[in-house]
């Protein structure tokens, strides 16, 4: 091999897929380096236990952006996303908390707790919409930087300041109220059913170091309505396959671009000659040249593990230093002999196929939130539970399933620190809790899977665990992510991108971060977008 | 026909008073109401324990704008300030007392005791968080940017503010756009090591937040408590004669110009019709008329207890209900018979505000209990003992002691303060002063509780929050006091706030008051000329 | 059996047995028939020669009652509740803060101090926040109150011969307290048909023995029930509006031009700009003086000028078999100036009617316009003029 690569993609996970599928159509060469031997990431279907197949880590798809699955075509290359459209949350008391798709049923669950917030949520439900729809532009963006002079950053500035301006003083004020608040007070301006505000605010503490009653928290309830406007239809939902189906679709389009992959490949730093990236050197000491080279990693890997730390600026090595991770959450996952079996609402049944949140009330979750705080892992955590089998067959053997069970808290600095002894502890008062509302479930595990913060960190590479590669909070996102100047996916070395979770907009299973950084690769390439 | 007067304000707390002297002082005919019978509102000094003279509630007259001392020539009134010092100590069980001063380079010399690294850090970062208050501070001098709500005006100001922030260089604008969204600790975490160090500071941003030190937003409660100073804490601007001497001065200075007064008198209802206010109704059945009313109440004092529903509008009715108040803080009072003996305190140090409070994390386990509706087990305290410096307040050889306590959350789980809960909490606040200072439970000669609903109560501050609406990121600047009513005036003509419920509220004393007169001597202006 | 996961109404039992194709609607979160028999043609003319029996149920209804309960009710709506008397029911649209309409539903006085509200969407949140402050309790009754509408020609015939209440006298738009075969109901002479007509209020645990007198009694005078496929098109041609079909209200609209005020929707007959503050007054105030841009009004497609699109591919006219509930455009001069929002074969008047918004310069009736029809495939133009509603207004509704 001696013509060098135009690109090389360090970490195959999706936003590195995504980039690589992207400059790949665009004509280049691109060779894509995975540490394992899979691709995927954090966004891998691994057969943990003979016949139980488990999407591992990241579990649900959320705002995979439509741009990417159209431009990429997806589909062909076997995205199948399957719907995932209720929440039973089930209670203390016995009884239950079902947000349904149908909005006839939804509003009658509702209107059984608290018939007002029957009546709110149809509301609540149109602001969402709007804050999508004034919010969106904003992932599809290349941060623009405050600070700067420069003509392009000027533009982009004016451009988002008409674009607020547009919103009309109402709507500013509501997403101004929705980017300062905390979930638990956003919510409790609509709501007053405590497991319906609890099950929402959920989704604000993912990822983050907080609790739900914290400012900061409420933005993120925008994740469910952004799907509606995004024109993706059920894009909430779960992958056929398992969320590993949806890395090997952006794989195909990816390898159908002329990109060439290649997993076992653990990328030991890059290369940079006078200034600029030039390849990589590999683990086993191989090295491959490249006229460029992008990292999909976190950004303490990006730039503190794969570089020399001279040839960072102070303020980028001071805000890298500053920038938290603080992994929160963990996973457990189930080959199960038969379903769980809900004491609120026994036997099978449509909400077997939904999500099951274990997030009775706010207070619950600040309890769990109490624990990490100071160290331990919760002991009642908040559990997002899926059971993929139920709609997905082929993920179990027939009859039999599999459970994954998203849980938080379960700080990364665990007091004393994690160990097998602790890893087990932590699974078993996932199981216990769950237990409590699904008696048969323990005599029903075959085998469980326990992930700890340190494991995701060991197995995916994340740092700290954390599974947006850095907390999604507001003093680190748009142009602060990951950190300020260094948030249009460059860097100060020439040649050498960021282009993983841990840059605009990050999140989950979205791939908008590899996308858009695609798109500044080929502008500085000369390539029109 | 009695008498129309051109404006009558409600309230005679400070911003209220300011306003009326800024209303005398353009020779309009005012009234000033109050139902208290001393002027001064949260600013009061009140003989509580015979011979004894409290701070009743605010101890401290937090930034007292210098526009307004001028404006109103409180100087020549007597107004005296001197600034204590220390700022702050925190006594420290076995080891040097933390100590921060006016004086950033002792505030390091004595850091670097209690952590060398610490201390190499302070003045880097009085620079940074001073540079971001004051941005804030010329922020806080005019009327906030209304971004969205389309006026040449709200453009103008939005681009004198972006130009200001621009001041602040390249790095720092991305600091304090980095910065006001953190949790505090987290912003402490990155430049402190020291506990104490932490553990002061973090109170300090927390201060009347139902908030805990961990809660994204907090950061910028330190830097909104930074306004209008140059050292970190913002010192306690000691007046003497006690905080009630403010409004003492104020009082005087409004009276010269012809504003008239009465005290002692309730207010039942602000008259309204056709959408518009026209004076006001006392609890006696008196209607005073008045082109106009500048309210110093809170938002739910002035429109659900003073405006009859019916002129309400919905959406005006939502967006007001939603205001959170959420008092978590209770003041306690103690006369004591002798100088409470601090351990590792000298006497100098009992100058400076006292802060018990070990660490971020005691903090964030005092505010943990809050949001379960309880009140803190180990409560963190900010201690005053004004007598040191003004031994005019207590008689000779004794002292009067103030602690702000946190947490006590206006709203209990189990129902509503009453006088066990009181004196529970009295307990609390004693015991903990006592671990600090062993001799202080036997020289307690009179105290006084201040709960939350007693704040409510006594200063008619809706759930006890002295600031009057949280002063949170979603409640500052154009949220304040109500989205879409940043400006002072309010959906019913002739009814304007000047509140702490108004921008640049709470604890920035002068600014509302000054800020709201303005907009209402312009629209008065603007109403002769039409007519 | 699936369990029906739907609410039913207080009726089901006896709406169910009649089913005879199964023809289940949704309504509010209940399932109702659309129509009793296969097709809903005798339904239809039940209401317009004999009786239709409705079951209304999934109406919402509140019980507003205490010192300030008008004072709530005429803060809300913009029409002067305060002139509404013990015994009288008073329809009326209610608006928001902009003077957009959020709901429409009756308003009937029981007592002094008691209202009751009827809505077709829930309104429990929006009462108790517009009562801020006020000496009122609001009661949700939806679904204790079962409600049932007794419309047609015979209506009062069946109910002077079965209830035991002043029915003869009752005059419209009011309403009596009485019994029927034991069962305390409340009778008022409303309806959604504008026919002459009743609506009968009732607990719900006696709603079924209520419906087995009414049917009982009603056989002799032509009574059938019907479902509410028959009822969409009796209100087209009393040319009353429905909520979700001919305007969009406030809470749900997404985009401005999705809102309609009530003088946009006919209604500002509705609208007392002097009673004092209320929802929206001053916004419709302003719109008052302005004008408002848009009308809501009848349309009435020409026969003729259907008979020649539809002979031109050798076809007789195609007329829909049921009311329809699309938007369909029309046009003045080849320029789009309204849409109709619902519209049906009228079969008393053998007319093909529609109700929809236009701008205003072209809502005087009598303006020529031509509303979109699909002709075999093909997107045509049929010639129509703007016409007064209700379309049909026979004596006997007032009367």
């Amino acid at each position: 091999m001696t013509q060098p690569y135009d690109a090389i993609i360090i970490g195959g996970g999706h936003n590195g897929l995504v980039t690589a599928a992207y400059l790949g159509r665009a004509g280049k060469r691109v060779l894509v380096l995975e540490r394992r031997h899979l691709v995927g990431g954090a966004a891998v279907t691994e057969e943990i236990f003979p016949g139980f197949k488990f999407s591992v880590f990241s579990y649900v798809v959320s705002l995979l952006r439509p741009d990417i699955i159209r431009e990429l075509d997806l589909a062909s290359h076997g995205l199948q996303i399957l719907p995932l459209e209720s929440t039973l949350t089930p209670l203390p008391n016995g009884d239950h908390f079902m947000a349904w798709g149908d909005h006839d049923r939804a509003r009658q669950e509702l209107q059984r707790h608290v018939p007002s917030d029957a009546e709110a949520y149809d509301e609540f439900g149109v602001l969402m919409h709007h804050m999508a729809m004034a919010v969106r532009p904003i992932l599809d963006m290349i941060p623009p930087d405050p600070a700067s002079l420069s003509p392009g950053d000027l533009k982009s500035l004016l451009k988002l300041g008409k674009h607020f301006n547009d919103l009309g003083p109402e709507r500013f004020h509501t997403l101004h109220r929705l980017m300062t608040m905390s979930s638990a007070d956003f919510l409790g301006e609509w709501f007053e059913c405590e497991p319906l505000k609890a099950t929402k605010s959920a989704s604000g503490i993912i990822g983050t170091f907080l609790g739900p009653r914290s400012p900061g928290t409420a933005y993120v309830l925008l994740h469910h309505y952004m799907g509606d406007i995004d024109g993706a239809f059920r894009a909430w939902g779960f992958a056929r396959g398992g969320t590993g189906a949806i890395s090997e679709a952006i794989a195909g389009a990816a390898r159908a671009a002329g990109v060439e992959i290649r997993t076992e490949a653990a990328v030991e730093k890059v290369m940079v000659e006078r200034g600029k990236a030039v390849g990589v050197a590999l683990e086993d000491g191989t090295e491959i040249r490249a006229h460029m080279v992008v990292s999909a990693l976190d950004p303490k890997r990006t730039f503190l593990q794969l570089l020399d730390q001279s040839l960072l600026p102070d303020d980028l090595l001071d805000g890298l230093r500053r920038y938290r991770y603080r992994g929160s959450s963990g996973k457990v996952n189930l080959a199960l002999s038969e379903l769980p079996n809900f004491t609120c609402m026994p036997g099978p049944g449509a909400h077997m196929a939904g999500a099951i949140s274990i997030s009775p009330s706010i207070d619950y979750l600040e309890r769990a939130y109490d624990d990490a705080k100071y160290g331990e892992f919760s002991r009642r955590p908040f559990m997002d539970c899926i059971l993929p089998s139920v709609i997905d067959p082929g993920m179990a053997p027939p009859g039999k399933h599999v459970m994954s069970i998203f849980v938080q808290y379960a700080p990364y600095d665990l007091n004393g620190g994690w160990t097998d002894a602790k890893r087990e502890a932590f699974g078993d008062a996932v199981i216990d809790t769950l237990a409590e509302y699904a008696p048969n479930l323990k005599s029903a595990i075959l085998h469980r899977q326990v992930i700890t913060p340190k494991d995701i960190e060991s197995i995916a590479g994340l740092t700290e665990g954390n599974i947006f590669h850095g907390e999604l909070a507001l003093n680190q996102m748009f142009f602060l992510r990951p950190s300020a100047r260094w948030a249009k996916y460059r860097t100060p070395v020439k040649r050498y991108y960021q282009c993983g979770s841990g840059t605009h907009p990050g999140g989950g299973i979205m791939g908008a971060s590899g996308r858009l950084a695609a798109r500044e690769i080929l502008a500085d390439w000369g390539v029109p977008s | 026909m009695t008498k129309r007067y051109d404006v009558v304000v409600l309230g005679g707390g400070i911003e209220s008073l300011v306003a009326a002297g800024y209303f005398g002082k353009a020779g309009l005919d005012v009234l000033v109401v109050d139902s208290a019978e001393t002027v001064g509102g949260t600013m009061v000094t009140t003989e509580s324990v015979p011979g004894f003279r409290f701070d009743s509630c605010l101890d401290s007259a937090g930034f007292v704008s210098p526009e307004v001392v001028a404006d109103l020539a409180l100087a020549h009134h007597g107004l005296k300030y001197s600034p204590g010092e220390p700022l702050m100590v925190a006594p420290n069980p076995g080891g040097p007392a933390l100590r921060l001063s006016a004086d950033a380079e002792a505030t390091a010399t004595s850091l670097k005791q209690l952590s060398p690294a610490d201390g190499e850090q302070w003045q880097a970062f009085t620079d940074r968080i001073t540079g971001f208050a004051r941005l804030l501070t010329d922020i806080y001098r005019n009327p906030t940017p209304r971004p969205g709500e389309g006026g040449a005006g709200d453009m103008i100001s939005l681009l004198r503010l972006a130009a200001r922030a621009r001041l602040l260089g390249r790095v720092e604008l991305m600091e304090f756009l980095r910065t006001f969204p953190m949790p505090v600790a987290d912003l402490l975490d990155d430049w402190f090591e020291d506990d104490l160090l932490k553990g002061a500071l973090g109170v300090v941003a927390v201060r009347h937040l139902a908030l805990g030190p961990r809660s994204a937003g907090t950061a910028f409660g330190l830097l909104h408590q930074q306004v209008g100073a140059a050292a970190i804490p913002r010192g306690r601007p000691i007046i003497s004669g006690g905080v009630g001497h403010l409004a003492w001065a104020l009082e005087v200075s409004a009276r010269e110009r012809g504003v008239e007064f009465r005290t002692g008198t309730a207010v039942a209802q602000i008259g309204v019709t056709e959408g518009a206010a026209t004076g006001i109704v006392l609890d006696s059945g008196e209607e005073i008329s008045a082109r106009a009313v500048m309210s110093g109440y809170d938002v739910q004092r002035t429109f659900f207890n003073l405006v009859d529903p019916e002129h309400l509008d919905p959406e005006f009715v939502a967006k007001a209900a939603r205001i959170r108040y959420r008092g978590v803080a209770a003041k306690v009072n103690l006369a004591l018979g002798e100088l409470p003996d601090f351990t590792g305190l000298n006497a100098t140090d009992l100058h400076g505000t006292i802060v018990l409070c070990p660490s971020l994390n005691d903090l964030e386990r005092a505010y943990d209990h809050t949001k379960y509706g309880e009140v803190s087990k180990r409560p963190a305290l900010e201690v005053v003992v004004p007598s040191v410096s003004d031994p005019s307040l207590a008689p000779e050889g004794a002292h009067v002691l103030s602690a702000w306590l946190h947490y006590a959350p206006f709203h209990l789980r189990n129902g509503s303060w009453d006088d066990s809960d009181r004196s529970a909490l009295g307990d609390l606040a004693l015991r903990t002063l006592q671990d600090a200072a062993p001799n202080i439970a036997n020289t307690v000669v009179g105290r006084e509780v201040l709960t939350p609903l007693d704040l409510q109560t006594r200063f008619g501050l809706s759930e006890g929050q002295v600031f009057q609406g949280e002063v949170t990121l979603d409640q500052i600047l154009f949220m304040r006091p109500v989205p879409g009513w940043s400006h002072y005036r309010t959906p019913l003509a002739g009814l304007y706030m000047c509140g702490s419920a108004t921008h640049p509220g709470g604890g920035i004393t002068g600014q509302s008051g000054r800020l709201a007169a303005a907009q209402l001597l312009r629209d008065l202006k603007k109403q002769v000329m039409r007519t | 059996m699936t369990p029906l996961l739907l609410n039913t109404t207080p009726f089901h039992e006896r709406t169910a047995a009649l089913a005879q194709g199964h023809a289940w609607r949704r309504w509010a979160g209940h399932t109702v028939l659309g129509s009793y028999e296969l097709n809903h043609d005798r339904e239809y003319a039940a209401i317009r020669s004999g009786a239709g029996l409705i079951d209304v149920s999934p109406l919402y209804k509140y019980l507003v009652c205490g010192r300030d309960a008008c004072r709530l009710l005429n803060r809300m709506v913009p029409r002067n509740v305060a002139k509404c008397q013990v015994g009288r029911v008073l329809y009326t649209p209610w608006c928001d803060s902009h003077g957009k309409v959020l709901d429409d539903g009756t308003i009937s006085r029981l007592d002094e101090t008691t209202y009751r509200l009827t809505s077709a969407d829930p309104n429990i949140r929006w009462l108790t926040s517009n009562a801020r402050g006020m000496d009122v309790a609001i009661e949700d009754v939806s679904r204790s109150l079962g409600a049932v509408a007794l419309q047609g020609p015979r209506a009062r015939d069946i109910l002077v011969r079965l209830a035991d209440a002043e029915v003869e006298s009752l005059k419209y738009f009011r309403l009596t307290e009485g019994t029927i075969r034991g069962i305390p109901v409340t009778i008022s002479r409303t309806g959604y048909t504008g026919d002459l007509g009743y609506e009968i209020w009732v607990a719900a645990d006696q709603a079924v023995p209520l419906w087995d007198a009414l049917v009982e009694t009603g056989v002799d005078y032509g009574l059938l029930p019907a479902g509410i496929l028959a009822l969409d098109v009796a209100r087209i041609e009393a040319g009353l509006l429905m909520i979700d079909v001919d305007y969009v209200s406030a809470n749900r609209a997404l985009i401005d031009s999705q809102l309609s005020s009530p003088y946009e929707l006919n209604l500002g007959w509705t609208v007392n700009l002097k009673k004092g503050p209320f929802n929206g007054r001053d916004a419709l105030a302003a719109e008052h003086r302005r004008g408002p841009a848009w009308g809501f009004v009848g349309i009435e497609v020409d026969w003729e000028g259907m008979t020649d699109l539809y002979a031109a591919v050798g076809l007789p006219p195609q007329l829909p078999a049921t009311a329809w509930r699309t938007s369909v455009p029309l046009y003045v001069r080849g320029t789009q100036v309204g849409y109709a929002t619902s519209g049906c074969w009228s079969p008393v008047l053998k007319k093909y009617i529609a109700l929809a918004h236009v701008e205003t310069l072209y809502a005087k009736p009598g303006t020529q316009v031509e509303m979109e029809v699909t002709v075999e495939h093909q997107r045509k133009r049929a010639p129509a003029k703007v016409a007064r509603t209700p379309f049909f207004d026979p004596e006997r509704k007032k009367g």
